[in-house]
Order: C-alpha cells, then structure tokens, then sequence
C-alpha cells in the first residue's frame, strides 16, 4: 500500500475511477501512514486529532456509491474519495477544534466551516485535523501549545507556519491534500521549506465562514498539495461566493483545473513575469537567491519575459502588517474569555469577579506569542495611538497596494522567493520574535493587497527545500495556476520526478532515530 | 455609593440660576423578522437563548452578515427624522468585554452613521413646537440579557452568579442621538418627555419597532447638564441610563437638574457618570464614571463591506414613509371632530391610536374617548401603568358600548363589567350574563321603586310638577339603590314624567 500515499490527489482520484483502488483502501494507507510516521518523539506530529472513524465510514460511501455505478457515481466530485487534512483552525463538527490552543481544548463546534460542508458534500474522507502556531500566529508551528511539529526533509527544523501540520502531512506523504489559512504567509512559507505547493487564493475568493479569524482582513483559506494540478482541484471545490461571509467575492470560480493543464504543457509564450527588486537580495539566503535565479532561467526558457518591477513601499509592509494583524486579534480574540465556551480559569484566591475570571481565563489558555499580539494590537488601537499606528499602517497598505497596481501594469504575474531561508532548526528562533517575523517578509504584501499567491517547489539548498512563490492581481488566481505548474513541470524534467521524492524515507528514519 | 451628600435644589430654584442643556440617545430595537447579522429569529419573550446561532453567539469562526431589511428600517427612521442618508458607511467594532455581548465588541456604526443631521419638531403639551437638532441615527446590534442572582441591589457587583440569555443579543438597533438641547428651561422635564413620545410614536407608526417601552423596544439614556444663566459653555454632563418610561423619562431629567443645582450650589463638582434610575424612589445613584476619553478601540469592522445606499433605493423608501404623526394629528382631529382641548389631551395622553383603532371597530369617535380618557384612564392610573398597557381591545368597548345602547346595562355597571374583563373573567357579555348584571328594564319593578321613592320625598315631586325637571336627578339616587344600581337612568325619568302626566 506505500504506493497509494505516493500519488497525487489527481493520480489516486483516478485509480478511484478506474476501480484499482478504493477509497477505504486509500484512507487506510494514510491512517496506516500517520501511525507510522507522526507519532512519538521524533514523530512529525502533523496531527493532532486523527478521524479514522469517519474518513473510513466517508470512503465507504464513496466505495459503495462507485460500485453501484450509474448516475450516482456519475455525478461523484473527481476528487470524492481522495482523502484531506484540515488545519485545526477550521472548525468541523464531530472533530475537535483546538485553534492549537489550550484556550479551545476539547471544544467542539456545532457548525461546520463552508469549506468543511463542501469537502463533505464532495465526498472527500477527512483524516483529521492538523497542527499549526496557536491561533495561527506564527511562522513556525513552534507556538502550538500541543508542542512543534518537524520538518519531514529534517526532523530538527521547522515545517514553517503557521499551516505546518498541514504541509508537513503533506509532505510526509500523510494526506495528497490539505487545507490551511495564509494571514501573512501560513499556506506558501510552509509550503516553501517543505517542498509542497500552497496556495493563498484572492482575498475574497473562498469563504472564511468557519476559519476562526485571526485577522479578519488578512485571512484567506487556500489548498495545500504536491502538485499545482491537485491545488487547483481543491481550489475550485472550495472557492466560491458564501452567503455566510460578506467578504466572499459573488463571483464564479474560475477555471484553474484549466489553467494548470495548460501551464503543464510548459510553455509560457507571451507571459511577462515581473521580478520584484525588493524581494530579493539582502537578507535572502544564497541558496535560496540560487534556485531562485535559475527559475527565471527556466521560466526564460519556457518562452516567458523576465521583466523587473519595483514596489518600494514593500519595505514598510511588514511594519504595517505587524500593526494591522494585532489589531484585529487583539479583538477577534476578546470572545475567549471563559464565559461561553472553551477554557475557563477561576482565579486561585481573592473575589471571584467576572473581570477575574476572565482575566485568569486568558492568562492561563493563550500563549506568549498570542498575547504579545493581543497587548500589540490593543496598544495600536488605543486613544491617543490609532492614528500614528493603525491609520498609518492602513496607508501603507494602500501604498502597497497601489505598488501591486503598478507592478502588475509591466507584468502578469510577479515572482519571488516564498521565504528568505529554508526551513531553520526547531527552537533556534523561539527567542527573537523579530527574527521569526522577517520571514514573512516575501509573503505578507499579498496578503495586505488581498491578491493571490502561489508557493512552487523551486530546488533545494543544502538539502532542503526552496520556495519559489508567484503573485497574481486579484481575481486572476488562473495565472498562477498556468506559470506555477508550467515551472514545476520544467523544473522536474530536471530534477528527474517530483522534488519531494529526494525527500528522506521517513519510516527509516524512524527507525534508526529509535534505534 | 456616592461620596458626596447630595441635597436637592428645587426645581423652580435651580431654574432661576441655571440653564439646563439636555441630550438624548434613543436605542429603538426594529422588528425585523431575524437579528441583525444573523439569521437568529428577533422574538422577544421566547425561552432564554432558543433564538441564537453560532453567529449571535459568537462562536470562534463565525462571520456578521448584514440584514437588509434592518438597513431599510433604519433608513426610514432617518428619513422620518428628516436627516441625511450616507451614501456609503461602515460598521465599526466598540470593543469592551462584559459578558452579555458575546464576541466582546459590539458591532456598531462610528464614524459614518446611516443618518444624520436631521431633526424633529416636538410638540409640547400646550401645543408650542420645540425643534429638536438630531445629530445622528445609527445602526448597532443589542447585547444579550443579564439577570444577576444573589446580592441585594440586582447589579452585578455582588451577585452570587449571573444568567445570561443570549436572545436579544444580536438585535437590531437604531441609536438616535440629538445634538446638545439647549433653551428648553423650565419646560426640559416636559421636553424630555415629549421627544421620547416623539421618537416612540415616529418609529411605532413606521411600523420599525413594536415601540414597547415597557419591553425595551424603546429605551432612553438621558444627558443632562446646567451651566449658569446666560452662560454659552456647558457644564458637566450626568448620562441617565435606561429610563425606559416616558414619565420616568420626565421625572428623570427632573430629578437630575434639582440634583446638579444641589451639587453646584454646595460648592462642588458635577462628577461626569453614568447614573442609575430608580423607578421607585424617583431617583439617580451614581454608576460608573464616564469620560469622553472611554477607550472602545473603535476601528473599521473587516467582516463586513460598506452598506452603499443609491439615490434610487433611498426614493423608494422615501415613498413608503407613511403620513407623518403631525399631519396625521391634524387629519385625525377633523375627522373625529373633537374640540382643540379634547384633542390635546387624547394627543397627550398618548390614546391617539387607541382611540383610533376603537373607532377602526366600530365605536363612534365620542364614545372611544369617553372610555379610554375616562374609566381606562382612570384604571391606568390606580394601576400606576399607560392606559394602553392595561390590555383593554377596542373590541371590548364596542361590545360595552353595544350593551350600553341596547340598554342591557347602564354606565355605572359597564364600568364594573370592564374591571371584569380585565380580571380575566370574559367578555362583556357573558360576564352580563353570568354576574346577573342586566338593567332592571321591568317597568313594574321599576315602577314600585319609583313610586316608593316618590312617596318618601313629596317636596321632590311637588318641584317636578313645577316644572324644575332636573329635580327628578333626586328621586334616581333611591331607585337605584332599591334595583342594587341595575335601573336606566333615562327609563327611570322617562316613568316619573309618565306617571307624573308630564310631557317629557
């Protein structure tokens, strides 16, 4: 059965079709998988809730509904049957939803996310719920109050974060497909230093109805994969207008099944790709500048126009980011508190006071990267500041925005490295929250423009994985899926396979790290 | 619970030294069929927290949508306060944490109110006509219901535990406020309560609120503050919370100038605060302090896009306003034909539509306001409640009215039937019925009454024979003693003429 964990979403939806596998089969080989790999000390701790009840009985269905043939399987979604990954902070009846949080331990939502009733109306067995930076902040999935998840390619670094659960299942070939939430960065840095493919759609695209909100302007749910093929199936089962969320762009979902097929065909005649001065250079690894360079040479290749563009207002965007995000947590988090749901704390001694309990609620449930983004926020927002701090971060994001504009008058789509390193060693940045926070640098413009990315795997350096991430303007995600899989699909032909089949065996692994 | 002693000013002295400036927020809570931002159902009265959804209950992921209707209604409101319509605005998040609002902000309007700068013409009780400025009519959505157990005062603060009933929390609301009043004088208390009818009659009549103040659908905090005769800078403001009466409203901003005057003249400050209402003792005790630097954090709410109302929609809506409550009035006077001070008092009394309705029944318009401002007036007022909260239906009065004519019962005793009705015991009818309660229309019972009656008092008939009529009044007093108040007065005079051999 390792053969099954090894396919693509698209490969295995088409051995579902074909009647060479089942969907119990290939639920099994994940569950089998996650027993092997994510657990124990040096497990990759991508989970942490496993649905092994359900995602058999959903498979089952679907096995059964194939079987019996007719209008039924007909009208089966390609992908029901092929099993996904949740982020843990995307709410699910019948699973619990922790936010990675000791804030939510235990809590079950009596509601589905949108996302989560489309991936069952599809059909898709889930396999549980995956791991990430509480409350999805952080860059690392270091600040998950249920301990780190590791790096498959390096059980001693990060998976990158927030979403790390959700790539690192992926790419330890624990699910095909996976979903996260990208605020500044969560699906593409993750993405990046695990040599998996993250989208972040267009602000808008797929409802948030469900996600619990970090930053209700910045946060998108986007698909996380091996192959641009598979994201952009998962794309379209999930975007769409939501009544539920006002945000939601009431549009159709465009064509990116299309779109990537077309990019596979690995020309990219007439496509003018914009490479941004400010996101590179400096403060970017070597390797990383490395593999970078050479995917412009590939893309070149491919018939594409390397054109360069500057955004010079990209340098105060992580300044504004790291205003307007804590601003809004600072209030998207005040319903934690005790009262309702989740954790609650009474003060050991003195007056039991509703402020008291409250206030013991949060100092015992959130975690330090949390509250120093709620006291950040709060501060930001406050009499007195809200104009030098929040006003002016919202300036600047408009400038950046206007950048976007300008930039993408020269060229289709941009092109940047998704991080400015690989994956770093657990622990090694826990300390300096500053340091952690510049390694969203490439990703947060998008997320302040609301326009949409893509991570691809671009190489490795040092024997992990690069990111190469492309950008798009708002509601051309299709571009992304054109240049994303057109440069995957060249940059394999020379690699031989996928990128991910250097990764190391990770069962062997296993082994000798008990051994 | 304030450290200062307050004495009290009265009211009449505080007015010769200072000029009150008055200020009021009106919450009106809109009827609409859902919540605000959610598709939770707006019913009051239901079991505690059955009408919530994940979204009112602010559960972690869930997102506001905002209900159109409830955006319509406020843009009614604003256009009945002849105000402003924004083009585009927003709603904003005033973050606090207090456990009846469920997400800890409540969502709100900030800077760009739906409407604003309108205003209402207020008519006073002796018909003069106050302009009040109205500064801005707001959308928000209301907190859930506390109920605080344990303690003695109710309040949070020393309760035992807390319930919360998260039913209204999400409830649309309408917040008008009005630019400072100033130059109302002696007549603010009046003013005070003149507005609150106002915009209680304005919203009821647009049919965007039940208007129950009794039920909270309409609810007054009312800003009071005294600066010197003649003085142009205002004093230190007290903001009255939830007085949710329109007398209360009165006695409220009564109550508050004879307390400022009182602190003013002793030498001290006006403290700026929020105070407490007290029904009972007529009274404000000091809440929390206010300043005008509270802290909200306010800042665009990211969940929901800017309601863009087109001139297009806006006209629409202008041509559903119904007939504005002043021309109403006047419509409403010719056509009942009452007298300038019969008018005024109904208006008054707030029995417009009571009355209106009972004459939409079937009663004429004399006879609706016999009753509601005679015995349902009356009944009100031992009952220390408005005539319209007694529960009489205009159905009833026609009923008593059709005894009356029928002349199965008397005045007297369709009094009596009404106490009746409202202790729950029937209709009129058959309350007629069960009780016994019909008119003695016998002519020989009641002719051995009235002969008795005649024979004890000789002077009396000698007058009537004399032709001094209204003498006959004194012979009635003994007859309906001797039928236990069941005779008809005019049968009763019509047998005395009869037997008498006068014409009548």
């Amino acid at each position: 059965m390792t053969e099954i964990i090894k396919l693509s979403a698209v490969e295995l939806a088409q051995k579902l079709r074909a009647g060479e596998v089942t969907s119990v089969q290939a639920v099994q080989a994940h569950l089998d998988r996650i027993a092997a790999v994510d657990g124990g000390e040096r497990g990759v701790h991508a989970f942490l809730h496993v649905n092994a009840e359900e995602a058999l009985a959903v498979a089952a269905e679907v096995d059964a509904i194939r079987a019996a043939g007719g209008a039924g399987a007909e009208a089966l979604h390609p992908l029901a049957g092929v099993p996904i990954a949740i982020k843990d902070l995307i709410v699910t009846v019948g699973q619990p939803t922790t936010a990675g949080s000791k804030m939510l331990e235990g809590w079950m939502s009596p509601y589905d996310a949108t996302v989560i009733s489309k991936i069952r109306a599809a059909k898709l067995p889930m396999l549980g719920k995956t791991n990430l930076d509480e409350f999805a902040m952080g860059s690392s999935t270091e600040h998950s109050a249920y301990g780190p998840t590791r790096n498959p390619w390096d059980l001693d670094r990060i998976p990158g974060g927030s979403g790390g659960g959700s790539a690192a299942a992926v790419a330890a070939f624990e699910a095909p497909l996976a979903l996260g939430t990208d605020t500044g960065g969560s699906i593409r840095q993750p993405g990046a230093v695990t040599g998996t493919v993250g989208v972040k759609p267009t602000y808008g695209g797929v409802s948030r109805y469900g996600a619990i909100a970090m930053a209700s302007s910045l946060d998108q749910i986007g698909p996380v994969s091996r192959t641009v093929l598979d994201s952009a199936y998962l794309h379209e089962l999930i975007g769409g207008h939501d009544p539920r969320d006002s945000t939601s762009l009431n549009e159709p979902v465009p064509s990116l099944v299309d779109a990537a097929r077309q990019g596979l065909s690995g020309d990219l005649t007439g496509v003018r790709v914009g490479v941004i001065a400010e996101l590179q250079g400096d403060g970017y690894e070597a390797g990383v500048q490395a593999r970078f360079n050479e995917s412009l040479e590939v893309l070149r290749a491919a018939g594409a126009e390397i054109v360069e563009v500057h955004c010079p207002n990209f340098k105060y965007a992580l300044g504004a980011y790291y205003l307007i995000m804590p601003s809004e947590v600072s209030s998207n988090l005040a319903k934690f508190d005790g009262v309702r749901y989740g954790k609650r704390v009474i003060p050991a001694d003195g007056p039991v006071t509703i402020e008291r309990v409250m206030g013991a609620t949060r100092a015992a449930g959130f975690g330090d990267e949390v509250k120093r983004r709620i006291i950040l926020g709060t501060y930001a927002l406050s009499a007195g500041y809200y104009d030098a701090y929040y006003g002016s971060a919202q300036k600047v994001r408009t400038l950046v925005q206007r950048d976007f504009d300008a930039a993408f008058e020269k060229a289709d789509v941009l092109v940047s490295p998704t991080a400015p390193t690989v994956a770093f060693g657990l622990g090694s940045k826990t300390g300096d929250p500053l340091a952690m926070y510049l390694n969203d640098v490439a990703t947060i413009p998008a997320n302040l423009a609301g326009v949409p990315g893509i991570s691809v795997p671009g190489g490795l350096s040092e024997g992990l994985p690069v990111g190469i991430q492309f950008l798009a303007p708002a509601r051309e995600d299709a571009r992304l899926y054109r240049v994303g899989a057109a440069l995957e699909s060249l940059l394999e032909k020379g690699w031989g396979g996928p990128l991910i089949s250097q990764a190391p065996d990770l069962a062997s692994a296993e082994k000798e790290g008990v051994a | 619970m304030a450290a200062t002693t307050e004495s009290l000013v009265d009211f009449d002295e505080a007015l010769e030294k200072y000029d009150p400036v008055l200020g009021f927020e009106v919450h009106v809570e809109l009827n609409t069929k859902t919540k605000m931002f959610s598709d939770a159902p707006n019913v009051f009265g239901d079991e505690p927290n059955t009408n919530v959804t994940p979204v009112c209950l602010g559960l972690p992921g869930v997102l506001p949508v905002v209900n159109k209707t409830a955006v319509e209604y406020s843009i009614l409101i604003g256009l009945a306060l002849n105000c402003k319509i924004a083009e585009t605005c927003g709603f904003a998040r005033k973050n606090y944490f207090y456990p009846d609002t469920p997400k800890n902000f409540q969502t709100s309007q900030y800077e760009d109110p739906i409407a604003y700068d309108g205003y209402l013409d207020v008519e006073l009780e002796d018909g003069e006509v106050f302009r009040v400025e109205i500064e801005r009519a707001h959308m928000e959505e209301d907190a859930g219901k506390l109920t605080h157990m344990g303690g003695s005062t109710g309040r949070i603060q020393g309760a035992d535990f807390s319930l919360v009933d998260y039913n209204r929390a999400g409830v649309p609301l309408v917040e008008i406020v009005t630019k400072p009043i100033v130059g109302a004088g002696k007549r603010a208390p009046e003013l005070a309560k003149a507005y609150v009818a106002a915009v209680r009659e304005i919203v009821k009549n647009l049919g965007v609120s039940d208007a129950k103040m009794e039920r909270g659908n309409v609810r007054c905090d009312a800003n009071v503050s005294l600066m010197p005769k003649g003085a142009d800078k205002f004093g230190t403001r007290s903001e009255t919370k939830n007085v949710n009466s329109l007398r209360a409203v009165e006695h409220a901003v009564r109550f508050e100038i004879e307390r400022h005057a009182g602190v003013l003249e002793a030498g001290q400050k006006v403290v700026q605060e929020t105070r407490h209402w007290h029904e009972d003792t007529r009274t404000t005790t000091a809440g929390r302090p206010k300043s005008d630097a509270d802290d909200y954090r306010y800042f665009p709410e990211p969940d929901l896009v800017p309601v863009v109302t087109t001139a297009e929609w806006i006209e629409e809506l202008r041509a559903r306003l119904p007939e504005p409550p002043a021309e109403r009035r006047k419509r409403l006077k010719a056509e009942w034909g009452y007298s300038d001070a019969e008018f005024r008092d109904v208006v008054n009394a707030g029995l417009l539509d009571a009355i209106g309705e009972t004459i939409a029944a079937g009663a004429s318009a004399a006879v609706a306001r016999k009753w509601w401002m005679g015995e349902i007036s009356r009944l009100a007022k031992n009952a220390d409640t408005d005539p319209e909260g007694l529960g009489v239906t205009p159905a009833t009065i026609v009923e008593l009215n059709g005894l009356i004519e029928a002349k199965k019962i008397n005045d007297k005793i369709a009094r009596q039937v009404l106490e009746f009705v409202l202790a729950g015991e029937g209709t009129p009818a058959e309350i007629v019925q069960k009780r016994g309660l019909a008119v003695v229309n016998d002519d020989s019972a009641l002719g051995a009454a009235i002969e008795d009656a005649m024979a004890t008092m000789p002077d009396v008939v000698a007058k009537i024979k004399d032709g001094k009529l209204q003498a006959i009044g004194a012979l009635i007093g003994p007859v309906m003693k001797a039928t236990r108040g069941q005779a008809d007065a005019g049968r009763v005079r019509e047998l005395v003429l009869e037997k008498l051999g006068i014409e009548g």
